[in-house]
């Protein structure tokens, strides 16, 4: 090369990482190329809806594939990292992924693909030819690299690309409900983006890093004199308003009921969850002492995030606006999980991030199925659809279960680890407010399956008088429709019945979190 | 500079909550985005404003000889401003919609999605 020639040897091996990284690992980028790929493929082929769904789902399982390889790979090797352009970490964007963004990646890809299968027969026409699943894929960039980069600007980046992606969805359909409900989301989830792009502002102008690796390390030295504590409540506040945690959670419930049932179902089972990943990361795991800080007041916002929910779904009548609330509720619980702050804690609130993710996303499906049969969300309206499905019955029995957190659905475990560890750590006052909400979650779910099942027509029908149902699901459509919905409502089963594979998920998820040496060693020490 | 910069950015937020706390659809949208301007202001201001020379290595060395200015805070508002923008057409075009669909910009009477005194859920079986 030119320089060696002319000038004295600089160790460019001290800047830039010159060995290639092994074959296997490029796997991380895997998410991007195949969301991107699969999604712009789909908006070209936007004249050809027949194209639309095939396309999509194959998308999708190839990105549920990808993920799986990833969360495989970091199960058996550590956490696995790349950095961009072969620059020496902290200087290029990297990817890194422990245990926690891995198991988070692959939940999430496996509910979009079973929410992309429900689409297929699912959407209305107009929804399919205006970009479903364009969209889809997209916001799938945005959800899976928020939890596989390691570069807290990065993070910022696709947050931003998941979020415009469900600006697309939120309107699809173009009714004036969905046009009220997206200017709210919009503007206020653009409000939470400017905070936490001012708290990486400020984080950047005192550390001088923007690496969440180097972060950690550089916030565990203690840095004197940095502003630490507005950058911890800036945080808390941006991605709290992304998760809907207490006092700024109602944008959620006024716009969540408004998409088709689809979009709902995918915004109800991922979007929070990434707010709520992104406060494990920041809190846990790049600033613990704040954590500690911060203590009593994220358990004020816990319990006020579940008390608000569950309170919430017991007030309303329209069931969608219901399950809107108990997906707050949940919220509440990952974050009781997250003030309790010890590994049992930790564990159990990414352990109910799971169950919420797969149950809240069902829960959405079958509210679709009971808009077609019965008509209407509104309780008041609904009855005697028992006489017309005894199966969606029987699942949405299964996931009231599940929301409510009797076992053996997924929920009870979750809901064991929190209140156990709250009861070590956090107090028998918390761990008996996340049982209170559960009772209380029972309640509001059990009167909604009642009232849109049980009862023999809409309000005021007499029991027994069964009334013919106004709506009906083509034959053919059956199959897709139900068998999504089951594929969900078995998955929550199956995690109740064996919970150990998800909970060791968990465990070293949050491990990960609590002692990130592994983390930091394998963003550092691959350039070696 | 950092002192007025750092002023301009106070003053910056505190125009864009007054705005947004208005009820027109069209000055909240201003005031997103003077808030998305303030806030890379911010960036701009925390990544030190010094009068140094762009960071060019001469042809005939390896490392810069003189102390160099910091590009990541221009790439990072870069970055944020590109985002910002395009987040402000998509908002003009949803609220020009919100508008020609409900018929006004006053968030007080855009009740569609949540309808003003619902009555409690039946309470009967």
């Amino acid at each position: 090369m030119a320089e060696s020639a002319g000038h004295a040897a600089v160790d460019i091996a001290s800047a830039m990482v010159t060995a290639p990284i092994a074959p296997l690992d490029a796997i991380i980028i895997a998410p991007t190329l195949i969301t991107l790929l699969f999604g712009s493929v789909l908006l070209m082929a936007r004249k050809r809806p027949e194209t639309q769904a095939p396309l999509g789902i194959v998308g999708l399982v190839f990105l549920t594939v990808a993920t799986a390889g990833i969360l495989a790979r970091v199960a058996t090797g550590g956490p696995l990292t790349m950095t961009m352009g072969s620059w020496l970490p902290p200087f290029g964007i990297t990817f890194a992924v422990d245990a926690l963004g891995a198991s988070f990646a692959f939940v999430s890809s496996v509910v979009a693909l079973v929410v992309g299968i429900f689409a297929s027969r699912g959407l209305r026409r107009v929804e399919s030819r205006y970009g479903f699943y364009p969209f889809l894929l997209l916001m799938m960039t945005g959800v899976c690299n928020a939890f596989l980069t390691g570069d807290i600007f990065n993070l910022y980046v696709w947050f931003e690309v998941m979020l415009i992606a469900s600006f697309g969805l939120i309107v699809l359909g173009n009714s004036k409900e969905q046009l009220d409900g997206a200017v709210r989301y919009a503007v206020l989830n653009l409000l939470a983006a400017a905070f936490f792009l001012t708290a990486t502002g400020y984080l950047y102008g005192a550390l001088g890093t923007l690496n969440m690796a180097e972060i950690a390390i550089k916030l565990r030295e203690g840095v004197p004199g940095m502003p630490i504590n507005t950058i911890t409540a800036l945080y808390i506040l941006g991605f709290g308003m992304k998760a809907a945690a207490f006092p700024v959670a109602f944008w959620l419930p006024a716009s969540y009921h408004t998409p088709s049932p689809s979009a709902g179902a995918v915004f109800a089972g991922l979007l929070t969850k990434v707010g709520a990943y992104a406060l494990l990361r920041t809190l846990i795991m790049l600033m613990p002492s704040e954590e500690a800080l911060y203590d009593t007041f994220l358990t004020a916002l816990a319990i006020g995030t579940m008390l608000l929910g569950s309170l919430g779904a017991m007030a309303h009548s329209d069931f969608r606006r219901i399950l809107g609330y108990l997906v707050i509720s949940g919220i509440g619980v990952i974050l009781a999980g997250l003030a309790i702050g010890t590994a049992e804690g930790l564990a159990g609130g990414i352990f109910y991030a799971f169950h919420s993710m797969i149950v809240m996303s069902a829960l959405y499906l079958a509210s679709g199925l009971i808009g077609q049969l019965g008509g209407s969300q509104d309780l008041r309206k609904l009855g005697g659809l028992y006489g017309a499905s005894p199966l969606l019955a029987g699942l949405t029995l299964t996931l009231v279960f599940s929301v409510s957190a009797l076992p053996p659905f997924s929920g009870f475990w979750a809901k064991i680890l929190v209140t156990e560890a709250a009861m070590v750590n956090g107090g028998w006052w918390l761990a008996g407010i996340v049982l209170g909400t559960g009772l209380l979650n029972a309640l509001a779910s059990g009167r909604a399956f009642t009232q849109i099942f049980w009862r023999g027509g809409p309000a005021g029908t007499p029991d027994g008088a069964e009334k013919s149902v106004p709506g009906e699901i083509a034959r053919e459509d059956r199959l897709v429709l139900f068998g999504s919905l089951a594929a969900l409502t078995l998955m929550s089963l199956g995690i109740g019945l064996w919970p150990s594979p998800l909970m060791r998920l968990a465990e070293a998820g949050a491990a990960g979190l609590l002692d990130p040496t592994l983390y930091i060693r394998a963003v550092f020490g691959g350039a070696s | 500079m950092e002192g007025p910069l750092a002023l301009l950015v106070g003053c910056f937020f505190a125009s864009a909550i007054y705005l947004m706390l208005s009820d027109s659809l069209i000055r909240i949208l201003l005031g997103v985005t003077i808030l998305s301007n303030a806030v890379n202001l911010l960036i701009f201001t925390a990544g030190r404003i010094v009068k140094e020379v762009p960071p060019i290595i001469p042809e005939d060395a390896m490392v810069p000889p003189i102390a160099t200015a910091n590009p990541l805070p221009q790439a990072l508002i870069l970055t944020a401003i590109v985002i910002s923008f395009s987040f402000f057409a998509f908002l003009l075009v949803l609220v020009f919609r919100t508008y020609q669909g409900l018929g006004t910009d006053k968030t007080g009477k855009m009740h569609m999605a949540e309808e003003p005194g619902d009555p409690v859920p039946p309470r009967g079986y």
